[in-house]
């Protein structure tokens, strides 16, 4: 049985639906990540959770233990904040300590406690000061150490990394996970943010308009998208998604694009079905590179002379944008390749790892 | 931005400082001068006031106008002197501010973090206490005064000026509490703190400026308030300002300018001590939240 649970899950302000009907279930010691674009409930969700917002329907369990009616403070959970939340008037110390004070810890203990948290995140010489004389990495030590002091079932993080700059944020993502990797804790995690969905997560959960469009491993959903809103979110730069027509002649099934024919090598029973059908076909930067580079453990590789529009270094690789079927295309190239706009390159498409969608229904055709 | 506006007081021409200069000086005396007049002739005998300048420094020095307006004076039947009144307006105006702030500060914390259906409802009702005349309140509130048998009574002043602040202080509180972090307020909601325990650890602590504005606007008018004083008081819960009309506006014997001088700075003196003691604050506060950052 699954650690924390949610079942049907409903959430309406109003005449307003923000989450209609979330099933997800994480195992002891998982880490959910919670991803969308803003306005997609993730938030929300965290909230009912942790019990800031009341739910309309559904349920959610915590260790087999149905939550739905606690109080936020007798759920087990402890939340990091986007902002942190410390309280400005009281120092590191007291706001670490202050769950404990709450629950009736004894001093002795608390300052034991706090000792041990502030160890762990290295603020021990912080503990005197004040919120307002720390700075944005320091407010977040201390705001994870509130959370942590608690030793509660399950943590969650409403974004938290978000208000930091890009260098420290990834060093902070590295902490949390190694964090979680030392405490084993189930935590629960909101970001809009792609990559750190993809680094910290064992569990992905992609939310669009209060649906979850896919729950699965980040190398499920990166890999294999269930539809064209979880493929085209994430992934940076994002996958591309053109246009095409599955032909099939002589026993081979292709997919058209503009003057290009690709060969589908293995196609599935669904995708020859839809022979003649207009799809959506969808291949990662990553996986259309100049020749040399082309995957070596792939085992269809087709090439393609591409007209290079637009080049983009960004040191370890180079992006080039080119033209599929009158839709723009990026790929990747090895950043010693001398490629200028205007040029003509044969492009290597690792066949194996591409994707089609229903341009309808936008889910993914396996 | 604050470069240009230095580049502006550069640029400014000394005939344009010294006319500025000059204005200022003429109303900042414009405005001492009654200070001033008041201040003089409360330390001259009443015959240098009667024969000499308003305006002139005291020939003799005297502080027996002070004593008499304090201990002395009469006013209506008994010779006392401001002194019980002023004791009066105390035991008025401390438990009068300290309610009425307290009750604004939880309003103000109810109306921005537990927010109900038809909060904004109820915040516009006070807000619209605030505009209603003293004078139409004067024969219902002196109805309920006698329903609760506390009419005549300090108490009863008490209840009328924090029924009559709570609109003012309630929204003093709402608007510095609406820019106070909803997040902090649910993050010691998951550490296990109710209602009051937020409000007291929290936000409390952390509400310095608006308790100082709050105070010293309740104090102040609750201190200069007349109106209510002359309709529902007694004599023995007089406050001070009734005093001090009983005093200067008696219509028997001589005119003790003097004394009136001296009686009328004392009524005016705990407001200009609350000001200047923690008038900073009060500028500080009301320009808090203006902008941001």
């Amino acid at each position: 049985m699954a650690f924390l649970e949610i079942r049907d899950l409903r959430k309406s302000f109003h005449e307003v639906d923000v989450l209609k009907g979330i099933d997800i279930a994480i195992d002891e010691g998982g880490f959910l990540v919670l991803v969308g674009p803003s306005g997609c409930g993730k938030s929300t969700l965290l909230n009912t959770i942790a019990g800031l917002e009341t739910i309309t329907a559904g349920e959610i369990r915590i260790n087999g233990r149905p939550v739905n009616d606690l109080h936020p403070s007798q759920r087990d959970i402890a939340m990091v904040f986007q902002s942190y939340a410390l309280y400005p008037n009281m120092n590191v110390a007291e706001n670490i300590a202050f769950g404990l004070e709450m629950r009736g810890v004894s001093k002795p203990e608390r300052e034991a406690a706090v000792g041990r948290v502030a160890d762990m995140l290295q603020i021990d010489h912080l503990l005197k000061r004040r919120p307002g004389q720390l700075s944005g990495g320091q407010r977040q030590r201390v705001a994870m150490g509130r959370a942590l002091v608690r030793e509660p079932q399950v943590f969650l993080f409403d974004e938290p990394l978000s208000n930091l700059d890009a260098k420290l944020r990834v060093d902070m993502r590295t902490e949390i996970k190694k964090l979680h990797q030392a405490l084993g804790t189930t935590i629960v995690y909101v970001t809009h943010d792609q990559i750190e969905a993809m680094t910290l997560a064992t569990q992905i959960a992609v939310l669009k308009d209060g649906i979850l469009q896919q729950v699965g491993t980040p190398d499920q959903v990166y890999a294999s998208p269930a539809n064209v809103f979880v493929a085209d979110f994430m992934g940076s730069p994002t996958m591309n998604l053109v246009p095409g027509n599955v032909q099939s002649a002589n026993g081979t099934t292709s997919v058209r694009i503009g003057a290009v024919d690709l060969p589908i090598a293995e196609p599935t029973e669904a995708l020859r079905a839809r022979a003649g059908q207009d799809v959506v076909f969808g291949v990662r930067p990553e996986d259309v590179t100049d020749v040399a580079s082309a995957d070596r453990s792939a085992r269809y590789v087709e090439t393609v002379d591409c007209n290079i529009d637009v080049v983009e270094p960004t040191g370890a690789d180079k992006f080039v944008v080119t033209r599929l079927g009158e839709k723009e295309f990026t790929a990747r190239v090895r950043s010693s390749e001398r490629i200028a706009p205007g040029d003509r390159v044969p492009l290597a498409f690792n066949m194996d790892k591409v994707h089609f969608f229903d341009p309808q229904t936008e889910m993914r055709i396996n | 931005m604050s470069a240009a506006s230095n580049d502006i007081a550069l640029r400014t021409g000394v005939i344009t400082r010294v006319a500025i200069f000059a204005v200022l000086i003429l109303f900042a005396v414009y405005y001492l001068l009654p200070l001033f007049v008041m201040l003089v002739n409360s330390v001259k005998p009443l015959e240098e006031i009667r024969s000499g300048n308003m305006l002139a420094l005291p020939e003799v020095f005297t502080i027996a106008p002070w004593i008499n307006a304090w201990g002395e004076a009469q006013i209506g039947v008994q010779p006392t002197g401001l002194s019980p009144y002023f004791v009066n307006s105390i035991m008025m105006v401390v438990p009068a501010v300290f309610i009425a702030t307290f009750l604004g500060a939880l309003n103000g914390y109810v109306l921005t973090k537990w927010r109900f259906r038809g909060h904004r409802i109820v915040f516009g009702l006070m807000l619209f206490s605030c505009f209603i005349p003293f004078q139409i309140v004067l024969i219902p509130m002196a109805r309920i005064l006698g329903l609760l048998g506390i009419a005549g009574t300090t108490w009863g002043l008490v209840l009328v000026h924090v029924v009559y602040g709570l609109g003012f202080t309630t929204l003093f509180f709402r608007n510095y509490y609406d820019a106070f972090p909803s997040e902090l307020i649910r993050a010691a909601t998951i550490d296990g703190a109710g209602f009051f325990r937020i409000f007291r650890r929290i936000l409390l602590p952390s509400s310095g400026p608006i308790i100082v504005v709050t105070v010293i606007w309740q104090f102040t008018n609750v201190w200069n308030d007349f109106l209510f004083g002359a309709s529902f008081a007694d004599f023995d819960s007089q406050p001070m300002t009734v005093a001090l009309n009983n005093l200067v506006s008696s219509s028997t014997g001589v005119k003790e300018y003097n004394v009136h001088f001296a009686g009328a700075i004392l009524a005016a003196l705990p407001t200009l001590v609350v000001y200047v003691v923690s008038g900073r604050y009060f500028v500080r506060g009301l320009m808090a939240g203006a902008v941001k950052g």
